[in-house]
């Protein structure tokens, strides 16, 4: 090969890098291994994580054990699905292409808006790009945010929003941990460009949706909610009531937990913001044979079209993890959907009686909800022993829930798990298991 | 050439229309809680009227259906994928599986630290070889693909220079930049300034110069930039933007280029973002998804992404793993928990299965590979029309102009990647860079063999053969793909981007 370069070695090859910056040494990290070697290492990292199935968990605060169908796992690892690119060319991509645009339709069906992208990475970084669209749109200065919004959604933005030259302000929860609409109505202003709302909200509350909108939408802002797009199966989506962009965390959706990623973002909007949109959009079309086809469309939006006028600067996004959520939601069906939804709400409703601890946000509830625990370290230390783990401490994010715990019942908590749940509540302080 | 299985032929039918009534795969578990009527436990107000359409299909049928869809893709592990800059190398088959193991991918983002030391130990020990590998200290593995590491490359600048007390507005871009730059650069609000090209493919240090004002915050550099060329300039490049009191960001497309072999760090970079699905092997899963860890110098440090892995206590390595959020000056976050995990599993697999002189070895075979189909393609027969842009050794790729086919065969670039569809090689990235007339950026990678890189040699040239036979056999390519060409025009014209039901 160096003979057909004309080079004399491989290090002639590199001769424009100049000698001082060139590495003197071998980079210090160990000499590689097998695969056998590998494979042991990293099942000795992972052996040290109390995961999913090595406890009874009732952590969510933004990601959740829901089960994953097994054929996710099947259709997820075929090489034709993990190993391409993304599709510049179409006419050797159509798989790609239209498992997008069939998550873009699914996604529409369950936001109520008519036009989804083909993902973006995640949840918060979503919200975030709500805001640069608003940005785009209104050209106003401040983003109004709900405290109801996860806490992560709330730093992306303020992150963000220092490059949007936005400021942030944020809004308070009422004393039953539901957005405070008058709050809401005066914090947002001629210079708000979009206010931000979650669906359910982060203590799980349902929020009622159609009156923050009307608060929002009165002083010309875009309103945009974050929302669990599997509660959705049985909320009224946030497109029928005044909703303008509709994002959101898509891990619940057939997507592992994978310590917080990768999982995918959705975003999905009214169709006059069609041309604003971040990131992939597929579109169907024909062939010159006059077949049916998909393409990546309203490519003009994009970074590498558009360059600085672009919409967004993404361009990597999370198409097999969008994949997953499509067959999930075809693996659930129309009817499934529902009744998966409804067997959450109701065991979520049932633990909330259960552990008959004082409520933070008493009203309804979807798959999560806010107790006061008098006890709290003491609870987690007598559930630790038993291998439970009771749910987030709202303390870390909100001082005036000091003592408040975030329990997510997912579909795979029984009746006798939140019983087990509810004993270890139960326990007086000191009495350890 | 291939001939196609005639069932990928069919017409694309999506899954919503193969829904029928009263199908289903899913069985809910059974409901062990009282039945309350769901109108008890919701407001009127926010119950949703009608499901929403999703499909009805059993379980055979919809495999079936995502195994068909899946037959009309292209991919990786079927064939040769030169795809310029998105560097489409092998993907380790080990890495799906320690990615899957229950302690991995069934871990919550918010388990308790103590009970996710080996999660974060893993992070930690990526984050000290991506540090390594960069020659910069400090990494934060949050951004979740490159695009999002160059906002937080910006966002990083711009603290600096506040905490300073300094005001910048603009940002420079080489007109050779990838399009991400010039857009990130706007999202962080900055001005951008396009820096041109010198006839040697480097930056035009004249014009870099003229350029490199006080409001200046930042160059963004690509090096090797998309050219395929390492800039010879760079340290001088360096002296010019320090002494502007800019910072020097290194997109790190490239880095397959250099590994082990020359660091941004000792060049004088600032910040670095890494793209994981480009160098480290995660698979690029038909669009993401990715990883943009960076890595900062020591003045850059403070102002990281919020929380960053640290190991505290414990010299002889019994230390704890903590998650450290307590970072006054840090930007925050980019997104949520701590990052794509999934990604650093793999990524990290791959640093230890390869090690200090496999990492060495897959950057000297990328520049290899690339200078030998480089060679290859200057052959006659191929170079009167595919010509070498900037004609200097290059390092993991390069890039030709197809001016030449244009002028004497009447085919565009287009037409001659079209055609390489027919012959079950994925094209190379076309049209990009800008500066190159009807350009072809090819990246072969060290995972490919001699014989892949003589085939598509082989292939380029049997294509302009027939081209200068009968240039239409080009122009109406390709014709044993699931679909031919498509009308990209009307998509975007009467855009239709979801299914709707036909109307009764």
């Amino acid at each position: 090969m160096l003979g057909a370069i004309g080079a004399g070695s491989v290090d002639e090859l590199f001769a424009d890098i100049p000698e001082s910056v060139r590495l003197d040494r071998e980079i210090d990290l160990p000499a590689g291994l097998s695969e056998q070697e590998v494979y042991e290492h990293l099942a000795a990292l992972a052996a040290r994580n109390r995961h999913a199935d090595a406890e009874l968990t009732f952590l969510g605060a933004g990601m959740y054990d829901h089960y994953v169908p097994a054929l996710i796992d099947n259709l997820l690892s075929r090489s034709e699905f993990l190993t391409p690119y993304t599709p510049y060319q179409p006419e050797i991509s159509q798989g790609g292409l239209q498992v997008m645009f069939e998550f873009q339709t699914a996604i529409s069906e369950l936001t109520g808006l008519p036009v989804s992208n083909a993902s973006v990475y995640e949840g918060p970084s979503a919200v975030a790009a709500a805001g640069y669209l608003a940005k785009l749109e209104t050209r106003r200065t401040k983003l109004v945010a709900s405290r109801g919004l996860h806490p992560h959604s709330r730093a992306a933005l303020r992150t963000h929003a220092v490059g949007y030259g936005m400021d942030v302000e944020e809004v308070p929860l009422t004393g039953e941990g539901a957005t405070d609409v008058e709050a809401l109505a005066a914090a947002a202003d001629g210079d708000t460009a979009a206010v931000f709302v979650q669906q359910p909200n982060f203590l799980g509350t349902v929020e009622e949706l159609g009156e923050l909108a009307e608060a929002g939408r009165r002083t010309g802002a875009l309103v945009v909610c974050a929302a669990d797009p599997l509660p959705l199966g049985i909320l009224k989506p946030p497109g029928e009531q005044g909703v303008d962009i509709c994002v959101g965390e898509g891990q619940t959706l057939g997507n592992r937990l994978d310590f917080g990623g990768p999982s995918f973002g959705f975003f999905a909007a009214a169709e006059r913001f069609l041309r604003r949109m971040p990131g992939r959009i597929a579109g169907e079309t024909r062939d010159v044979d006059g077949r049916r086809g998909f393409v990546l469309t309203l490519q003009t939006r994009e970074q590498h079209i558009r360059r600085e006028k672009a919409t967004h600067n993404i361009c990597t996004a999370q198409a097999l993890n969008a994949l997953a959520g499509v067959v999930y939601l075809s693996w659930l069906g129309k009817r499934g959907l529902v009744e998966l939804a409804e067997l959450m709400l109701r065991r979520t409703h049932h633990a909330r009686e259960a552990l008959g601890l004082e409520a933070i946000n008493p009203g309804p509830v979807v798959r999560e909800f806010a107790v006061r625990v008098p006890d709290l370290e003491g609870l987690f230390e007598r559930a630790r022993a038993e291998r439970v783990n009771p749910g987030y401490r709202l303390g870390r994010d909100y001082p005036e829930y000091g003592d408040g715990l975030l329990v997510a019942v997912t579909e795979r908590r029984t009746r006798e798990d939140i019983e087990r749940l509810a004993r270890l509540v139960g326990k007086p302080a000191g009495v350890a298991a | 050439m291939t001939e196609l299985d005639p069932r990928a032929r069919e017409e694309a039918v999506t899954i919503f229309e193969r829904s029928r009534d009263g199908r289903r795969a899913f069985v809910a578990p059974a409901t062990d809680v009282p039945e309350v009527p769901v109108a008890d436990l919701l407001p009127a107000s926010q119950l949703r009227e009608r499901p929403a359409a999703l499909p009805e299909i059993s379980e055979p049928e919809l495999v079936r259906h995502y195994v068909t869809l899946s037959s009309k893709n292209f991919h990786l592990d079927e064939g040769f994928y030169p795809l310029g800059s998105c560097t489409m190398k092998h993907n380790p088959k080990l890495h799906e599986r320690v990615a899957a193991l229950p302690g991995n991918a069934r871990l919550h983002p918010l388990q308790d630290p103590e009970y996710a030391q080996g999660a974060l130990e893993l992070m930690w020990r990526l984050q000290g070889a991506l540090a390594e590998i960069a020659g910069l200290p400090h990494v934060s593995l949050q951004p979740s693909a490159g695009s999002q590491g160059e906002l937080a490359g910006l966002l990083l600048t711009r603290a600096y220079h506040e905490d300073r007390g300094e005001q910048k507005t603009k940002v420079l871009t080489p007109d050779t930049a990838h399009g991400t730059n010039p857009a990130t650069v706007t999202m962080a609000g900055y001005e951008v300034v396009k820096v041109g090209t010198a006839p040697d493919g480097g930056v035009d240090l004249g014009d870099l110069r003229a350029k490199a004002t006080d409001e200046v915050a930042c160059l963004m550099l690509t090096n090797p930039n998309t050219l395929g060329l390492f800039d010879r300039n760079i340290e001088e490049i360096a002296r010019i933007v320090h002494d502007a009191g800019a910072t020097l960001y290194y997109d790190g497309a490239n880095l397959n280029a250099i590994m082990g072999i020359a660091r941004p760090g000792d060049m004088g970079f600032d910040i670095v973002h890494y793209n994981l699905h480009k160098t480290f092997t995660q698979p690029h899963g038909g669009g993401g998804p990715g990883a943009g860890p960076i890595a900062v110098s020591d003045r850059i440090e403070p102002f990281l992404p919020s929380p960053q892995v640290l190991r505290r206590g414990g010299d002889n390595g019994a230390g704890r793993f903590v998650l450290d959020d307590d970072r006054p000056k840090s930007i925050g976050k980019l997104r949520g928990f701590q990052g794509n995990f999934g990604v650093f599993v793999r990524s990290y697999a791959y640093i230890r299965s390869l090690g200090a002189d496999g990492l060495k070895d897959a950057s000297q075979v990328a520049v290899l590979n690339a200078n030998y189909l480089k060679a290859r393609l200057a052959e006659p027969g191929i170079a009167e029309y595919l010509s070498i842009a900037f004609d200097r050794t290059c390092m993991h790729e390069f890039v030709l102009s197809g001016r030449g086919a244009k002028e004497k065969l009447g085919v565009r670039t287009l037409d001659i990647a079209k055609r390489m569809l027919d012959y079950g090689v994925h094209p190379p990235t076309v049209y990009f860079p800008l500066l190159v007339d009807e350009a072809l950026m090819i990246e072969p990678t060290e995972t490919e063999t001699k014989e892949r890189l003589d085939d598509f040699a082989d292939i380029v040239r049997a294509i302009l053969e027939e081209a200068a036979a009968d240039p239409e056999i080009l122009r109406d390519a390709p014709y044993t793909t699931p679909v031919r060409r498509l009308d990209e025009a009307a998509a975007a014209k009467r855009p239709v981007v979801r299914w709707h039901p036909p109307q009764v």
